[in-house]
């Protein structure tokens, strides 16, 4: 078991637990990704690691509420324990050498764009970052992101925080500008990252993504994870989970990541009831 | 007087068409009068050639004959000298190819049911006898066994029973490894895994789950941080493969090892499952391994009709001729000289066909199996919402790509010497890492060879 040592409510969809994990917190790093599992009879799922602290042992992850898992997984609270929690697992994000990046995040994908961007900051590369929510209410990271970044965008979909509109239009604007970067990271939704690869392709600027399919074990052998790179199979628990945007085959990976969406959408609604039975 | 009868006791089974709509145990065991019954057909032979054909050596002819003595759990005792998962293997070894292949009742009529003796012993001990196995003396020395199937549970039982302080690291949340995400409940009741491991943590084994070494902690600093003396790596086979045909990335299409670890880890079969699965109603396994029919079995208790994809004939089908009758009394059907060219999809990106090709078998190939041929223009679809890949895997990479000086062959398994020794010194390996995908008794076999170098090099 592995005790929530830390919890916040970063918006009211999406939630940060900081977990006591000392193996794990030691060698934990930017771009890696832990498996969890929040009771004993759980799904294994896939979380990224936003934070690390190998003093105190413990390592953050945040999370947004989908589904029946991460529901549950929101109901514990500090003092609370995970059943599992594995890692670190993936190839860390490789920064070395970049001396001015943009660093596109979307939605929850913040809560992994900003380790990346933060990273960078500290190895003194140039860090634009840009980062795109539905509304004002749903923005996360923005203080953090601030201080790791030499120029911060903010756009939402309504107008309501920032500038209205998509990241791609701000990441357009900036290469437009005449901003040169090394590479673009980029991580959020499938369909986000697909058209910030669309748009850098046109300039020809290298493009970095994380992809968070759909795993069982997280260490190479169950396939689950399988996408098309570059024609080829690749396993983004052993293989990635970044990889060359412009090679990965996108639409696969939507329709993949919606195998279950059904199931899910009925055991949440079953959990949620459950749930108000035990209250009444 | 031996018992001549020229036919083994007939193992009672679950009827096919009762069992292939559950997850219990196919095979009920031998009660105690078939046990005994069975044990009197032993000749007791001077030669032992049964004993010769088992990986791990176990006295056979001595414990059957306690058997007939009545005396179960001293024939329990016998194999256990041996053996660290005698009910594991009493169930899924492959004996008619190896210990009952040289049982010299085989010659005319049948062998003498080895296996099944096996089992009803293992389950005789498990259900009767309450005592604790003691914990051997420690010697303080600390053995780190990484990964807790077969290989790993007998290299660390052989050592703990020599008084080593023994340390096993899975990296799932369960002990088991394939015994538990890969061999069904109906072959393999996890009950039973679970108690042979209990018994291991009785010598004295630590059991760390939620550790993925080469990821959470190298090899190197086991031995130089966290001071054991020697490593076992045990972590078992990798990456599934697939064939490289269009439409493999489909939803609905999995690796065997997928497919299974979500049915028999997961336990996605239960209605209260928090992991979830594809309920196939018309299923396509691709390939005639053990997997294979495992895959296939598993769908048709998920309510599916199943068909076994396989390019050869029945003759070269690689699983067990039990496993095969089993599937195809559960009314599993086979296509054989049949071979998949494309897996079909619609516009949501779901399976929804396969196309196969017709095969007919042509010239041996290096293996020395008749190459199978495809015949031009014989193409056809099977209709399919789920399709299963059982093909193989290839080794882990998470190890050898953090361990440095680790020498892996061409197919990426690590290479040992015939003690299990490897390139790196005080790290030995066994199992499916160095051979690829074997059997549970080979990877037991290769444990148990480890945990005697292991000891010899230690005391050298």
């Amino acid at each position: 078991m592995y005790k929530i040592v830390d919890k916040k409510v970063l918006n009211p969809t999406v939630t940060r637990i900081d977990v006591y994990a000392p193996f794990v917190a030691k060698k934990a790093q930017a771009g890696q990704f832990v498996i969890v599992r929040a009771t004993e009879d759980g799904e294994r799922i896939p979380l990224t690691v936003a934070d690390y602290d190998r003093e105190k042992g413990t390592v953050a992850v945040i999370f947004q509420i989908v589904g029946a898992t991460t529901y549950t997984l929101n109901q514990l609270n500090v003092g609370d324990s995970v059943a599992d929690f594995v890692g670190p697992l993936g190839n860390a994000t490789h920064t070395a050498g970049l001396k001015k990046v943009a660093v596109v995040g979307g939605g929850v994908g913040c809560a992994i764009a900003y380790p990346v961007a933060k990273k960078l900051h500290e190895e003194g590369a140039e860090v634009h970052s840009i980062v795109g929510f539905r509304c004002k209410d749903l923005v996360i990271l923005e203080d953090e992101f601030k201080e790791v970044s030499d120029k911060y965008v903010l756009m939402s979909d309504d107008g309501t925080a920032g500038t209205k509109g998509l990241v791609t239009d701000a990441l357009k604007n900036l290469i437009e500008s005449g901003e040169q970067y090394d590479e673009v990271i980029a991580i959020g939704p499938v369909i986000m990252m697909k058209f910030v690869c669309k748009l850098t392709k046109e300039y020809g600027v290298k493009t970095i993504v994380s992809m968070n399919p759909i795993m069982i074990d997280g260490t190479g052998m169950c396939g689950g994870c399988r996408l098309t790179v570059g024609g080829k199979t690749k396993f983004a628990c052993v293989d990635g989970p970044e990889f060359d945007g412009h090679e990965v085959d996108f639409d696969e990976a939507m329709k993949r990541g919606a195998s279950y969406k059904e199931w899910e959408r009925h055991k949440y609604e079953e959990t949620c009831n459950l749930f108000k039975k035990e209250v009444k | 007087m031996p018992n001549m009868s020229l036919k083994k006791n007939v193992m009672p089974h679950q009827d096919a068409d009762v069992r292939n709509k559950n997850f219990d145990e196919v095979a009920l065991g031998y009660t105690v009068e078939q046990a005994i019954d069975e044990a009197e057909r032993c000749l007791n032979c001077k030669n032992k050639p049964c004993v010769n054909g088992c990986p791990v050596m176990v006295h056979i002819p001595e414990f059957i004959a306690k058997i007939r003595e009545k005396d179960f759990e001293g024939a329990y005792q016998i194999i256990s000298q041996s053996s660290s998962l005698p009910a594991v293997c009493g169930r899924v070894c492959p004996q008619e190819s190896q210990c009952e292949k040289y049982c010299i009742r085989g010659i005319k009529g049948e062998p003498v049911g080895i296996g099944r003796l096996e089992r009803f012993v293992a389950d005789y001990h498990n259900a009767n006898c309450k005592e604790k196995p003691v914990k051997p003396e420690s010697n303080g020395i600390k053995i780190a066994v990484i990964g807790s199937g077969p290989s790993g549970l007998t290299c660390a039982g052989d050592l703990a029973k020599k008084g080593y302080e023994v340390t096993v690291f899975e990296a799932f949340h369960l002990a088991g490894g394939v015994l538990v995400y890969g061999i069904p409940e109906f072959r393999l009741p996890k009950s039973i895994v679970q108690k042979e491991i209990d018994t291991l943590k009785d010598l004295g084994v630590k059991i760390e789950t939620n550790m993925v070494i080469g990821k959470v902690i190298s090899i190197e600093e086991l031995i130089k941080e966290y001071d054991f003396k020697a490593v076992f790596i045990g972590s078992g086979a990798g990456l599934p493969k697939f064939m490289n045909i269009p439409g493999e990335n489909l939803n609905g299409v999995y690796s065997a090892n997928e497919f299974l670890t979500r049915i028999n880890l997961m336990k996605a079969y239960r209605e209260d499952a928090s992991t979830p699965i594809k309920q196939g109603k018309k299923v396509v396994v691709v390939g005639g391994g053990n997997v294979a029919m495992d895959a296939a079995r598993c769908a048709k208790r998920l309510g599916g009709d199943v068909h076994i994809v396989y390019r050869r004939t029945l003759d070269e089908l690689p699983a067990r001729k039990e496993e095969v009758e089993h599937a195809m009394e559960e009314g599993i059907v086979f296509d054989l000289l049949t071979n998949p060219a494309q897996i079909k999809g619609d516009d949501k990106g779901w399976v929804n066909a396969v196309t196969c090709i017709k095969m007919e078998l042509g010239e041996p190939d290096a293996s020395g199996r008749r190459r199978p041929v495809e015949i031009k223009d014989s193409e056809f679809d099977i209709e399919a919402d789920v399709v299963i890949m059982a093909l193989g895997t290839s080794p882990n990479p998470l190890i050898k790509s953090t361990t440095e000086g680790l020498e892996i062959n061409k197919h990426g398994g690590i290479i040992t010497d015939e003690n299990g020794a490897t390139s790196v010194q005080a790290v030995y390996a066994g199992g499916d890492a160095v051979t690829g995908a074997a059997t549970v008794i080979l990877a037991m076999g290769a444990g148990k060879t480890a945990a005697k170098a292991i000891d010899e090099y230690l005391n050298k």
